[in-house]
């Protein structure tokens, strides 16, 4: 069932000349992992400013076509209830944490506050979220005084403690090293699992091709290529619409150039080595 | 002309110790990836080499001179620093404004100043923006605004932290050619990353650090093909590398090209 679907969604902002997004249709399916990409200024941020509401709403601009978010027009949406529905984690953690709160328990614990959930309830959740994001250690720390990947990790953990249905993610892992960026995936995964729905911008293709349903490909605010990551990412075409393919996926690219067919081009790293070696073995 | 860390160590005034007894020469000419976990003191280790800390323990040497015996703007004119967060950097009204401010600042003339704003505007592909708040631009143009700022003192040495985080294809590409033409012209440009990639096609020289110290020192294929060093720095190969690794095939393979030469010599095409 589709939980988010864009018509022939064109949206300006307020003093801009150009359109952020133009004619465009995707459709979200509830409990399915989207991956976003293409190259900046595509309009992958617009995008998610819209899915929450916050275009128009909070930046007004002209929005034409239809954008209907759980039966309801985005345009008669209160920003306020789909925040509780729809969260909302900010490319850039500098920009989403409060800066008002002292600790990191109570930056995580301010969405929660909003939402009237009991005090008891509240500390469980953020003792909780802490520990999924191994940030236990900054829970009494200021969050204006942390680094740029302990803020991010900060940042999406305020966002996971109101435990909305469908996430939206900006770039969640832009200052994090393998390792960190490794686990924000793997909390990802972790709540599909639970059925969440997860939009996801990120330049890391390796990851999205490892994790994510289906790909969305934005180019110059329209829609370049979307459909199962396995049938988009595999797609050496993406590098002239300013998009990334997964290194294995060149790989297979390449190989096929030089005459030497794989069963089919790879996009992780489990399915090249069970492609190469298939091939290598197969001739020995 | 080099930069020496001499067992230099730094402690925040809160009693935090984020580096020990750092011992490293960079000359001029050469380009240095620093990697390592978050945490595990690069962005501190930077910031002496640059002179917004003073080692609290060794010395930190710049072209002969003792950074403790200069303050921090005076070294800034030999050693720049782009910081990782441009919004830590950026504070003029607009972005041309941004990129004048030092040699303006150094009281260059006109025609000089004309030139190094062109210059870092080129390197940087910002012309379309320069009236621009920065604050208008997104995130990603405001990093190379900050990096631009940068270049227009001319340093001998350029320390980019995290210069790939948020950016494109096309935003690295032109990180990678920036680079590039830099050294060409005998600088340095010191560079963290998390991004095993970026390391691997840009840098001759990598550093690996981790828990506080500089653990190993080598070309790109010596720190990606150190097992002990990968797992103590908690880095990770090149994409191409984990798959050459997993499949036991290839001399210490990074790049998709050696992979395919291999598997072509394999399958003695």
């Amino acid at each position: 069932m589709s939980f988010i679907t864009l018509q022939d969604v064109s949206y300006k902002y307020p003093l801009a000349k150009t359109f952020a997004l133009k004619h465009v249709d995707l459709s979200f399916e509830k409990g399915k992992f989207y991956g976003i990409i293409g190259q900046n200024g595509a309009g992958k941020t617009t995008l998610c400013n819209l899915v929450r509401g916050l275009v128009p709403h909070f930046y007004g601009g002209s929005l034409t076509g239809k954008t209907i978010i759980d039966g309801t027009d985005v345009k008669k949406w209160d920003t306020d209830q789909l925040a509780t529905q729809i969260g909302y984690v900010f490319q850039n953690p500098f920009t989403q944490i409060s800066g008002v709160k002292e600790t990191v328990f109570e930056e995580i614990a301010l969405g929660l506050e909003n939402l009237g959930i009991p005090k008891d309830e509240m500390i469980e959740r953020v003792i909780r979220v802490c520990k999924l994001l191994k940030i236990e250690d900054l829970i009494k720390r200021d969050p204006n005084a942390l680094s740029g990947g302990q803020r991010q990790r900060v940042a999406f953990a305020a966002i996971i403690a109101m435990d909305s249905d469908t996430l939206v993610i900006d770039e969640p892992t832009s200052q994090l090293d393998p390792e960190g960026t490794a686990d924000v995936f793997a909390i990802i995964q972790l709540l599909k699992e639970q059925g969440k729905t997860v939009l996801l911008v990120e330049h890391k293709i390796d990851l999205l091709a490892e994790y994510a349903d289906e790909i969305v490909v934005l180019e110059k605010a329209q829609v370049a290529f979307q459909g199962p990551a396995q049938e988009v990412l595999q797609n050496p075409s993406l590098l002239e619409h300013g998009a990334q393919i997964p290194q294995v996926a060149l790989l297979g690219s390449k190989l096929k150039e030089k005459g030497i067919g794989l069963a089919h081009i790879p996009i992780t790293q489990k399915d090249a080595i069970a492609a190469i070696e298939e091939r290598l073995g197969g001739e020995s | 002309m080099a930069i020496e860390l001499k067992d230099a160590s730094f402690t925040y005034p809160n009693g935090y110790t984020a580096v020990e007894h750092l011992n490293l020469v960079i000359e001029s000419g050469e380009k240095v990836g620093i990697v390592g976990q978050n945490g595990a003191g690069k962005t501190t280790a930077v910031k002496m080499m640059n002179g917004l800390h003073k080692p609290s323990g060794g010395d930190v040497i710049v072209d002969g001179v003792n950074t403790k015996e200069k303050t921090t703007a005076q070294i800034s004119t030999y050693v720049g620093y782009v910081f990782q967060n441009p919004d830590d950097q950026i504070f003029n009204k607009s972005v041309i404004a941004e990129i004048e401010y030092m040699p303006r600042y150094l009281k260059m003339e006109e025609k000089e100043i004309k030139r190094r704003v062109e210059r870092a505007v080129e390197l940087t592909g910002i012309a379309k923006y320069l009236k621009k708040n920065p604050f208008d631009i997104p995130y990603s143009t405001r990093k190379f605004v900050a990096i631009a700022a940068i270049l227009a003192t001319e340093t001998p040495y350029l320390i980019l932290d995290e210069p790939t985080a948020g950016q494109d294809a096309e935003g690295i590409a032109i990180l990678s050619h920036l680079i590039d033409a830099l050294q060409a012209e005998g600088r340095s440009v010191i560079t963290i990353t998390h991004d095993m990639e970026f390391v691997a096609d840009n840098f001759d020289r990598v550093v690996a650090m981790a828990q506080k110290h500089i653990i190993a020192d080598g070309s790109a294929r010596d720190i990606f093909w150190n097992e002990e060093v990968v797992s103590t720095s908690r880095i990770r190969k090149t994409a191409i590398g984990e798959l050459a690794k997993e499949l036991q095939i290839g001399e210490r393979i990074l790049y998709c090209d050696e992979m395919v030469e291999e598997i072509v010599r394999r399958l003695g095409r």
